[in-house]
């Protein structure tokens, strides 16, 4: 008989201590052992993780009020600027924010080595941090400047907000030009002599649930080494499932979702300010997703190996920048990692930029809050948009 | 007599001590400070060029006060605390100094393998390859 669980099932033997929690890692090698029908029997909740750059991440500050108090029009975080366009001592710091006096790519490739990212790394160390802010003046708040030090424990609120992360598959970046270029995919060398990707493949959260039947708005998830949710899906969620000209699946693709925490419960570990030369500053983000094996069709998908999971090899050269949407093939995770894959015949270097390490790590915590009885599993309050709905990207045109 | 190229490296509990002074006065050498830093944590670093009859002397008097003594060879050092075992590094590097081991996915570095061609310093997100003189 197929196995059905509920997530009030799940939770209650997670509260008894009952719940067998395993990594994809771990379901893989059960499934191998016993055969997905009894793995789907045996398990109750699977752990993914990824620990990779996420541009589109940042945290709304709140600062607190001043005597006399001030309505910040203008203000910068370690001389990088924030967001002050909502209420008077409140500011969104994104990740990718640089100091306006940063040389940027005048000096080609520029460095970027302190941007939004590193000062969320920061803060959540609890370093000082110099908060600087300018205002026009009110008659309410009278105050025209300040300049202090804060930390995070100074501050009302700090809530991690990141309008997209976890992308369900990335790229495959390669280099056809005959020079070297800088890109968010790294160091691309000339000459196909390199190529990239971005994904920790069978341990990514979002390839292990391809049609949304578990992740959520309001699913628990680990986040930046403190507990998190889903709010939203995220930005530019376009989620598919990529198939070859026989009709074999690739593995999905597209999905995104938007995250929210609270800063303050986050290890600076897990949230770390990054460099990409010529490109910009950016935001390494801890994620682990827990997958609650509800049937066996959940568990199949969640135990998709990296050998069933492809990316599309991209010239980022010529295409990507000028939005073709051809791509060079597809390769699997398995070649991926193995630092070898051929590309139009020739054998190309690969080289991650997700940390697979940091990712299994992460899986494993999660397992343990879990195991522990104190990170209970959610039931998303509304599912996301699936590879059903077809959501379609626009273009800009312009 | 060619000046020799030195690293000196000071321990927090020794950096504010007269110590170059002593160097120069006791020993009679002839020094030139090629560089010179102390960090946040007061631990600091020094490239000099020494040159003297007293030469050897003069070093082990440093290594009494405690100072780590080394010669100059331009060389990469991997922050360990930095580093996140991405792997960004692992295809620019062209001697295979930096690699995964494939079943870990963790990142390594075998010095005797790296020519300090530099590129890693660059090609790391994190900052976690640093040159050291």
């Amino acid at each position: 008989m197929n196995t059905q669980k509920t997530y009030a099932e799940i939770n209650e033997r997670i509260k008894t201590g009952k719940a067998v929690v395993l990594t994809v890692e771990e379901l893989i090698v059960l499934v191998e052992q016993k055969g997905l029908t009894q793995a789907a029997r045996e398990v109750d909740v699977v752990t993914t993780g990824t620990f990779s750059p996420m541009c589109s991440s940042g945290v709304f500050l709140s600062f607190g009020h001043s005597a006399p108090r001030i309505k910040m029009h203008r203000v910068w975080l370690n001389n990088i600027p924030a967001y002050t366009g909502i209420a008077a001592v409140d500011a969104y710091l994104g990740a990718t924010e640089v100091p306006e006096d940063d040389p940027l790519n005048s000096n080609y490739p520029g460095e970027f080595r302190y941007g939004g990212g590193h000062v969320i790394q920061e803060l959540a160390g609890r370093k000082p941090i110099r908060l600087k802010a300018t205002a026009y003046g009110t008659d309410c708040y009278p105050r025209r400047e300040i300049e202090t030090m804060i930390t995070l424990d100074d501050i009302n609120e700090a809530t991690l907000f990141n309008p997209r992360n976890a992308y369900q598959n990335y790229n495959c970046a390669v280099n056809l030009s005959s020079r070297t270029i800088y890109t968010y995919m790294g160091v691309l060398k000339p000459n196909l002599a390199n190529a990239h990707y971005c994904s920790a493949g069978q341990l990514s959260p979002l390839l292990k649930d391809p049609y949304f039947n578990t992740i959520g708005v309001g699913t628990r998830i680990f986040l930046g080494g403190g507990i998190g949710y889903v709010a939203w899906h995220g930005t530019q969620h376009f989620p598919s499932v990529p198939k070859d000209e026989t009709g074999r699946e690739l593995g999905p693709a597209g999905g995104t979702l938007s995250l929210i925490g609270d800063l303050k419960q986050m290890d600076p570990q897990w949230l770390r300010g990054t460099s990409y030369p010529g490109y910009g500053a950016t935001l390494t983000v801890g994620t682990g997703i827990p997958i609650p094996i509800l049937n066996e069709e959940i568990a199949r998908y969640a135990a998709a190996k990296d050998k069933d999971l492809y990316a599309p090899i991209v010239d980022y050269s010529e295409a990507y920048p000028n939005r073709r949407s051809d791509n060079l093939g597809y390769v699997s995770y398995a070649e991926l990692k193995s630092g070898k894959i051929i590309v139009m015949g020739k054998e190309v270097s690969t080289a991650p930029l997700s940390s697979y390490p940091r990712a299994r790590k992460i899986a494993e915590i999660l397992k343990q809050w879990i195991q522990e009885g104190k990170f209970l599993i959610a039931e998303p309050v509304q599912l996301l948009p699936s590879p059903e709905d077809k959501i379609k990207a626009r273009v800009l045109n312009g | 007599m060619a000046p020799e190229r030195i690293v000196l490296r000071f321990s927090a509990d020794i950096s504010e001590k007269p110590i170059i002074y002593r160097l120069v006065k006791d020993y009679d050498l002839v020094i030139n400070i090629l560089k010179a830093n102390v960090n946040p944590q007061k631990e600091g670093t020094m490239v000099l060029e020494l040159t003297g009859a007293q030469y050897n002397q003069g070093l082990e008097y440093l290594r009494q006060e405690g100072v780590a003594v080394q010669p100059l060879i331009e060389g990469i050092a991997r922050n360990e605390s930095r580093c996140t075992m991405c792997g960004a590094c692992t295809a620019i590097c062209p001697t295979g100094a930096l690699f995964i081991e494939r079943q870990s996915m963790e990142v390594f570095f075998n010095e005797d393998k790296c020519i300090v061609c530099q590129l890693c310093v660059k090609a790391c997100p994190m900052w976690a390859m640093e040159v050291q003189f």
